[in-house]
């Protein structure tokens, strides 16, 4: 039971993010109300170290730290890259907003922090202890930024709902947890990869347990059908917690996801594989039937991401086969690389566009917007042509790989549907794109230094890393799971 | 002694009556009284087996599971008086700003 150097180095980038969100909680307090900029600076910066100590950390391989509960493996530290960057993308989704808005208020920043860290030790979690208290991390400040806007019924009523269903996964998550124990006598992954191919552990609580665990941690990925608290939570929710939050949750969720059934759940592929598939069958279906009939932006993106958690779930059905595992594992990152950039893109217009209590953020309102903002209908333009997948973006790549991985693995008929409701999506994603330059209007969207940036580089970026997916996909093939 | 058996059926019991209490009752606070209800039963499958398999690593789970609870209190309570604030009501029925 001793520590070591290596150990602190190993829980670094979630470490700094927590200790500095404290800092900053203090720190805040001196700072005066017109003058918030400087605490959403200091945030970024904080993130921005995590980074630099994140991407240090590569290639060093580092054992699994205090005695097997969080490691920082190549996929570990691809996971927490897209977290910070998208931490990063977060502040400059919401300092803007929060001013317009008039919600400036102080706990903001280290609120997002609290749960980046979360996010970060559920990447490099290694016990299945931690993946609990990593998820709890993660979402407690997420309730409260859901209903940051109070006293405005929308925002209060979003955070109760994902507070009372969040709870509800994560007890199943425990649960699921404690069975696992109780079929293995072991929480630490590599413990229970080893008790399971040892002495032969009860199958039936081991089965139970994993499928609570899938329960819990479907919730948090808005995986049909558990889904129904994020078109709800998603309007409600003020529009930068929404968009940050349907990249990364997801992201840390699915990274976790991986991470467990890859590691600890092959022997359960025959019961397991199954639900997954028609999860993900399900996902995709109703996520984009459910989208077209959407007039709200925010509700057609929850839509949208729902349907896209649907082609991640798609590619490692068959995870059980180590050498399609690996493919899907890749494909599976550089896909949520490319949704992340996306997402940003589209949800930095969406705030761009808001007006004051909630208006603004019907379809109809973006009438105009190509015209009247070329910079900003570009990137509408370009993030919806890659959420459908047309070639030319990260979108395309990431949704090629996916359905590459689904048919070696051998899920023809998922990558169907896939398919199918690929172009179904077009009709919702394209409507967007009609409306901004088919129908006069004008939005007056804002002219805001932050989101403007934001909105074009996110859009720069899911165009131009559309020129070298090999490279990109090389990195993210890189990012293996293995037993440490 | 009591076997073993018994306590996990009572979790497995709790754990089925905060599910139900959680689909069935509008009430938020009555809700929440059933989640935590699930988290305790969780608790309860936890020390049940740290007994069984003599470990007390398993035990210690169940403090930071109880922090968290804790945590969770706090949050939803807040939340809860923010919500009674504004509508006068917990009711989850009433809860229908959002739809679509």
């Amino acid at each position: 039971m001793s520590m070591s150097f290596t150990d602190f180095l190993t829980i670094l980038p979630p470490a700094i993010v927590a200790a500095a969100a404290v800092i900053l909680l203090t720190v805040d307090l001196f700072i005066p109300q017109n003058r918030k900029g400087i605490t959403a600076l200091l945030a970024a910066f904080i993130l921005a170290a995590a980074l630099g100590v994140n991407l240090a950390m590569m290639g060093r391989d580092l054992p699994a730290a205090f005695n097997g509960m969080a490691v920082l493996d190549g996929f570990a530290i691809f996971a927490n890259t897209i977290i910070l960057v998208s931490g990063l993308g977060g502040i400059a989704l919401a300092y803007n907003y929060l001013r317009r808005m008039n919600l400036e208020r102080g706990e903001y920043y280290p609120l997002m922090l609290f749960s980046t860290a979360g996010m970060l030790l559920l990447n490099q979690a290694y016990d299945l202890i931690i993946v609990f208290l990593a998820i709890e991390l993660l979402s407690i400040p997420l309730y409260v930024l859901a209903g940051l806007a109070r006293p405005r019924p929308d925002s209060e009523e979003s955070a109760l709902k994902y507070f009372l269903l969040g709870t509800f996964s994560s007890a199943f998550l425990l649960y699921g947890i404690a069975l696992i124990y109780g079929a293995t006598a072991h929480t630490n992954l590599a413990e229970i990869v080893a008790a399971v191919a040892g002495e032969p552990v009860n199958q039936t609580l081991f089965v139970v347990g994993a499928a609570m665990v899938l329960v819990g941690l479907g919730f948090k990925l808005s995986a049909v059908p558990f889904h129904m608290w994020a078109p709800d939570v998603y309007q409600g929710a003020p529009t930068p917690v929404t968009g940050w939050m349907a990249v990364s949750v997801k992201v840390a969720g699915l990274a976790a996801l991986l991470r467990l059934f890859v590691m600890i759940f092959p022997s359960l592929a025959a019961s397991l594989s199954p639900v997954l598939a028609v999860m993900a069958g399900l996902t995709m279906i109703f996520g984009n039937l459910l989208a077209v009939v959407q007039n709200n932006i925010k509700r057609l993106l929850a839509y949208s991401a729902i349907a896209n958690v649907g082609y991640l779930l798609m590619a490692f059905v068959p995870y059980a086969d180590a050498r399609v595992a690996s493919d899907a594992v890749a494909a599976t990152l550089f896909f949520m690389v490319g949704y992340a950039f996306t997402s940003f893109a589209a949800w930095a217009v969406v705030i761009a566009v808001e007006k004051a209590e909630g208006k603004g953020l019907n379809i109809a309102d973006f009438a105009g917007l190509g015209r009247k903002n070329p910079l900003l209908g570009a990137a509408m333009t370009i993030a919806m042509l890659s959420f459908t997948g047309v070639p030319l973006t990260l979108g395309f790549w990431g949704k090629f790989y996916i359905f590459r991985a689904a048919v070696e693995g051998g899920s023809i008929v998922l990558a169907l549907i896939g398919l199918l409701t690929s172009l179904l999506s077009a009709y919702y994603y394209l409507r967007v794109v009609v409306v901004m330059y088919m129908q006069p209007g004008d939005p007056g969207a804002e002219r805001e230094p932050w989101i403007n940036l934001l909105a074009v580089v996110s859009a720069a970026v899911t165009l131009l890393a559309a020129f070298i997916p090999g490279q990109l996909l090389d990195l993210a093939a890189k990012a293996i799971l293995k037993l440490l | 002694m009591i076997p073993v058996e018994y306590y996990l059926a009572l979790s497995a019991t709790l754990f089925s009556l905060g599910i139900l209490g959680v689909l069935l009752r509008r009430n938020a606070l009555v809700v929440f009284m059933s989640l935590e209800l699930m988290f305790n039963a969780g608790n309860l499958a936890f020390i049940t087996y740290a007994r069984m398999f003599g470990t007390i690593s398993a035990q210690v789970v169940v403090f930071f599971v109880m922090t968290v609870a804790a945590a969770e209190v706090a949050i939803g309570l807040a939340l809860m008086v923010e919500i009674f604030r504004t509508k006068h009501s917990i009711d989850l029925d009433q809860m229908n700003t959002l739809k679509g």
